[in-house]
């Protein structure tokens, strides 16, 4: 099977989509960029180049370069859903979903609902998230638990190319708005994706990896931190389930639980902060449902609680790593009842 | 020296594999082993499957412990007659010391799998080996190339194998001719002139050995000899249960638990193994083909696909089947013509080239030997 | 006079959808007083001649988007009025199954998208489904209804660049009430509001709302122009508020003589049957007759949503998500 980036895998979702339904349209600030200039037509393809060869497959009437007015084009692409089309809006980096919450919070979430079910809201918003780009406070938050926590939306937040490409095209095909979230560091990283089309259910983990002692959920880039602590600790006799729940609307508890069951001890890996964040809702469930399983507490590795720092060294202090995770694993190993 | 003294190497199951942990030894030192008898227990990210000695001879040293990982091509542990020294087994182990990392240099010289065109379809096939009379291996329903991974090389140590993913199924295109066995055989037998194949050996397993038989049905003339494991078309019975539930699983849970049925003991199976299947599944036309394969195979629970009259002993046969088969009952190979070779295999369910590996390996190829006779 | 070449049928129509919005919201605010209606809601009365105005030109597929103070933006586009009485009340018959309210009338069937708690919150809805018709390839358009108050709002001036940039098929209805909530929209709007669209390059008109005709023709022109695919238009729209910002408010920031002088002199109702008689296009008692069915139908559907049954408890999880 052939080796792809993650960035060319959404792009291969993307062709796949528009090709298969014409409705498919995909919006946002330089999606081709150029428009109106002098020069190339399609020169960026999306400030990650993820929507490159999107304009020239399927032309400006269905792959448009907006203003830069997350409320409005957010909102056109909400209107837009609601009325037959399948948007994707692209928005650079997730932290600017700040100026249009509103699109998102108060009309696609809940269309459906206030409607007595009578909307269908199929849009995809992509949002590039997370720190590890020295890009500072407004360009690297992991907001995925403020999106969670809204009834009516769904998140989802791929690890490795194959699912970006599979949940990507679910989230395309899905009829329920979805905030779809790709960590800017794992856009060159590579993986085996098929040519052809397919899906990845939400509301499934993925299993990366099987072991006895502990079991560690991550999310996104963090999953890539999980599995190299794994590692470092299979070496030492510790054996660990890595859990990569890639979506966290809905959130599969069921895999969550079991795993938390069979290995009896759980270490949460967050990008995000951790008040009200990934780690502390996944924990209270498992402390909820599982409690007589568990060996030792339930560790958390996030983010502190502030805002992501531009100097190097604070930056790599504020993101988790597999050092942290595996020492958290340790821990939990190590603990007894007194 | 060396042929008294061998070595036990982590061995490599499949393109991808690069290393295998150490699940269990199943002799300890100083134990006595046969040719063929189980030595070790090996976990992949895929798959855990016991390893049998190729050779017989002392277990002298266990050089990696229960529960570490090697490289593909590491030296686990050493066989040597009593009468060798240990100064020479520990030689030996320095020795092996020395090559290690030449399993990595060999990874580029791996075969590589690749996509043929044989009239409308195109098919990924894996060729191994060389000369002799080609054998071709047919998956199952739902299955892939990958059903052979402990059953390629040693096939392949005496000739050309070509390992198939049939239509709509592995790496092939997600499109069946119209989903009838027939069809699916005429395209593989296009495949045999894309390859060049003028007559081989067919081994196939479950709708492969279906497949199988209708290839000699269709063409005799190309077949050299048969080994149909668990083969479908030769009886009524199939379990509805595996079928049905296989075409609607679409989740880890669910697809576990059917998949579960294959085997005799589903310890071996792992989350890769069910996540792989649903990897499959998911790809855009698959299910829509497995439904038609599906429904020209079986009617209100039962096979409707009669081929058993092509087992009259004008083309060697062999029929093997696990006594613990869920899926097809072993029963369908009593009461085969003189000359079927049959062989049941106690401790093994649907999938015995993989869960009596060695086993298979060595009935396959003494059929194959004597079908050259 | 501009206007008057509707038909009998429309002309009609017109009266009894302005009448109906008249007394629907008459006898909500009553219902309001007595306490039946679990939540707020915002009416429309006084506003009739916008809705209707504008409304008469679209069909079905035409979309609107709406604000807090939606029901007449409703009852003009042909919401079931008997359905939105039960969603006031809370009733399982009503138009959202009791789950929206007052604010969050909707029925995509009749190309009614929505009212909208949040102000501001149509105009990007309404470019939305001008976005769809235009990349369909369908001549359907769309209005975004908002207010003085909505006009200042950052979605509005983004929606009035985009829909202009992109040459949308929507008509941003500003409907000018002279208050945002409790204030007035002099001490918070700067300039005029059709400058706004003056300034984008956009189309735009200022009409006298509380004359059905004016606002009827220049809703025709800016329908038709984005029709004809020449893009958006602005109406500012002049219109009294009867009431307060929501039912029960006291709205003693307005004195009671510019509250009964408002009454008196800038009703739709009468100016349009006052019209109609003096160009003799229909007879008054013709309009009385309207006025009678629609106070029974209204009697009616106060009483039908009263006797409605509450929403099963089991609905409370249901319609979150197509499938979760």
């Amino acid at each position: 099977m052939a080796q792809k980036s993650f960035r060319q895998a959404l792009n291969e979702a993307l062709h796949h989509e528009m090709r298969r339904d014409p409705n498919v349209i995909v919006l946002g600030e330089d999606v081709a960029g150029g428009s109106g200039a002098s020069g190339q037509k399609d020169a960026w393809g999306g400030a990650f180049g993820v929507t490159k060869g999107l304009l020239g497959a399927f032309g400006p009437a269905r792959v448009r370069d907006t203003p830069i007015t997350e409320s409005a084009f957010v909102g056109a692409a909400a209107g837009a859903a609601m009325t037959g089309l399948r948007p994707v809006a692209e928005i650079m980096f997730v932290d600017f979903l700040g100026v249009c919450f509103d699109q998102i919070f108060n009309q696609a979430a809940k269309f459906r609902y206030m409607f007595g079910g009578k909307a269908v809201t199929p849009l995809v918003i992509r949002a590039t998230y997370g720190a590890g780009t020295r890009s500072a406070s407004q360009h690297s938050q992991a907001l995925y638990p403020i999106f969670t926590h809204v009834p009516g939306l769904k998140v989802v937040i791929p690890s490795s190319p194959y699912d970006a490409k599979g949940l990507l095209i679910q989230a395309i095909r899905d009829n329920d708005p979805v905030i779809f979230l790709e960590n800017k560091v794992l856009y060159d990283t590579v993986g085996e994706v098929p040519d052809g089309a397919y899906t990845v259910p939400f509301g499934e983990a993925h299993i990366v990896r099987e072991g006895g002692d502990a079991t560690i959920v991550a999310l996104g880039r963090m999953v890539h931190f999980a599995r190299e602590a794994a590692e470092i600790l299979a070496a030492e006799g510790i054996d660990c389930t890595v859990l990569d729940p890639r979506t966290t609307s809905p959130l599969d508890e069921d895999t969550l639980l079991e795993m938390a069951e069979e290995t009896g001890r759980v270490v949460i890996v967050d990008e995000a902060n951790p008040r009200c964040g990934m780690a502390a809702d996944i924990s209270s469930i498992i402390a909820e449902k599982a409690f007589g399983a568990l060996k030792a507490p339930i560790m958390k590795v996030t983010a502190p609680h502030t805002p992501v720092p531009y100097a190097p060294n604070l930056e790599a202090a504020y993101i988790p790593d597999a050092k942290r995770i595996a020492d958290a694993v340790r821990k939990a190993v190590a603990f007894k009842r007194s | 020296m060396s042929d008294r003294i061998q070595a036990i190497t982590m061995p490599k199951w499949g393109m991808t594999m690069t290393e295998g942990k150490l699940a269990g030894w199943l002799a300890g030192e100083g134990a006595d082993i046969a040719a063929g008898q189980e030595i070790m227990e090996v976990e992949t990210e895929k798959i855990t499957n016991v390893v049998e000695s190729q050779a017989p001879g002392r277990l002298r040293k266990i050089v990696v412990s229960e529960g570490a990982t090697a490289p593909v091509g590491a030296l686990l542990a050493v066989l040597a007659a009593e009468d060798v020294s240990d100064s020479d087994v520990e030689a030996f182990i320095a020795s092996y010391a020395d090559r290690a990392g030449s399993a990595a240099a060999d990874a580029d010289d791996a075969p590589k799998a690749r996509i043929v065109q044989a009239g409308a379809h195109r098919f990924k096939v894996l060729s191994l080996g060389s000369g002799g009379v080609p054998a071709v291996l047919i998956h199952g329903f739902g299955g892939d190339g990958g059903t052979w991974l402990f059953n390629q090389d040693t096939l392949a140590q005496n000739r050309l194998v070509h390992v198939i993913d049939l239509p709509a199924h592995g790496d092939s295109e997600p499109t069946v001719p119209s989903g009838k066995v027939a069809d699916i055989a005429g395209a593989v037998l296009e495949l045999f002139a894309a390859l060049d194949i003028e007559k081989a050996h067919l081994i196939g397993h479950s709708l492969g050995g279906a497949v199988a038989l209708a290839i000699a049905q269709a063409s005799p003339q190309r077949v050299q000899s048969l080994s149909l494991i668990a083969p479908a078309g030769i009886g009524s019975e199939i379990s509805a249960l595996y079928i049905d539930g296989f075409l609607a699983a679409e989740r880890r849970k669910p697809m576990k638990e059917v998949l579960s049925l294959l085997f005799a003991d589903p310890q071996g199976m792992n989350a890769e193994m069910v996540e792989n299947v649903l990897r499959f599944k998911r790809l855009d036309g698959v299910p829509e083909a497995l439904a038609a394969i599906v429904s020209h195979l079986m009617a209100d629970g039962k096979q409707v696909i009669d081929l058993r009259a092509v087992l009259d002993g004008k083309i060697p046969a062999l029929v093997i089947w696990g006594e613990a088969d869920q899926i097809i009952p072993a029963n369908q190979s009593d009461g085969l013509p003189a000359g079927i070779d049959v062989a049941r295999l106690a401790g093994a369910g649907h999938m015995p080239m993989m869960e009596e590996a060695a086993q298979v390996n060595r009935l396959v190829t003494a059929h194959l030997g004597k079908a050259e006779g | 006079m501009t206007g008057l070449q509707l038909s009998r049928e429309e002309l009609l129509k017109a009266y009894r959808l302005m009448r109906m919005i008249r007394v629907f919201e008459d006898r909500v605010s009553a219902e309001m007083a007595s306490g039946d209606i679990p939540g707020n809601t915002h009416l429309y009365a006084g506003q009739e001649a916008s809705a209707v105005g504008i409304c008469l030109h679209l069909s079905e597929s035409d979309r609107i988007a709406s604000t807090h103070r939606g029901h007449g933006h409703c009852i003009a586009k042909g919401c079931d009025v008997d359905g939105m009485m039960a969603e006031i009340f809370g009733k399982d018959t009503g138009i959202c199954r009791g789950k929206g309210g007052s604010m969050h009338i909707a029925d995509l069937s009749k190309g009614m998208l929505g009212a909208n708690g949040i102000v501001g919150g149509a105009p990007p809805i309404a470019c939305g489904a001008a976005l769809t018709s235009q990349i369909l390839g369908r001549n359907d358009v769309s209005v975004a209804f908002t207010g003085d108050g909505g006009i200042n709002q950052g979605t509005t001036a983004e929606s009035m660049n985009l829909a202009q940039v992109w040459k949308l098929p929507v008509i941003f209805a500003v409907e000018d009430n002279g208050f945002g909530e409790a204030t007035a929209s002099s001490f918070v709007v700067a300039g005029e509001i059709t400058k706004r669209a003056e300034a984008l390059g956009m189309a735009f008109a200022k009409v006298d709302g509380v004359d059905f005709f004016a606002v009827h023709e220049a809703a025709g022109e800016a329908v038709e122009r984005a029709r004809r695919g020449e893009g958006p238009t602005l109406l500012h729209i002049e219109t009294p508020r009867y009431y307060g910002h929501f039912s029960g408010d006291p709205d003693n920031y307005r004195t009671a003589e510019e509250k009964a002088a408002m009454r008196r002199d800038r009703d739709c109702l009468p100016r349009f049957r006052r019209r109609v008689d003096e160009a003799k296009l229909l007879g008054l008692d013709e309009l009385d007759k309207i006025d009678a069915e629609v106070q029974a139908a209204i009697d009616q559907a106060v009483s039908a949503a009263r006797s409605a049954p509450q929403p099963a408890l089991s609905s409370l999880t249901t319609d979150v998500y197509v499938r979760y």
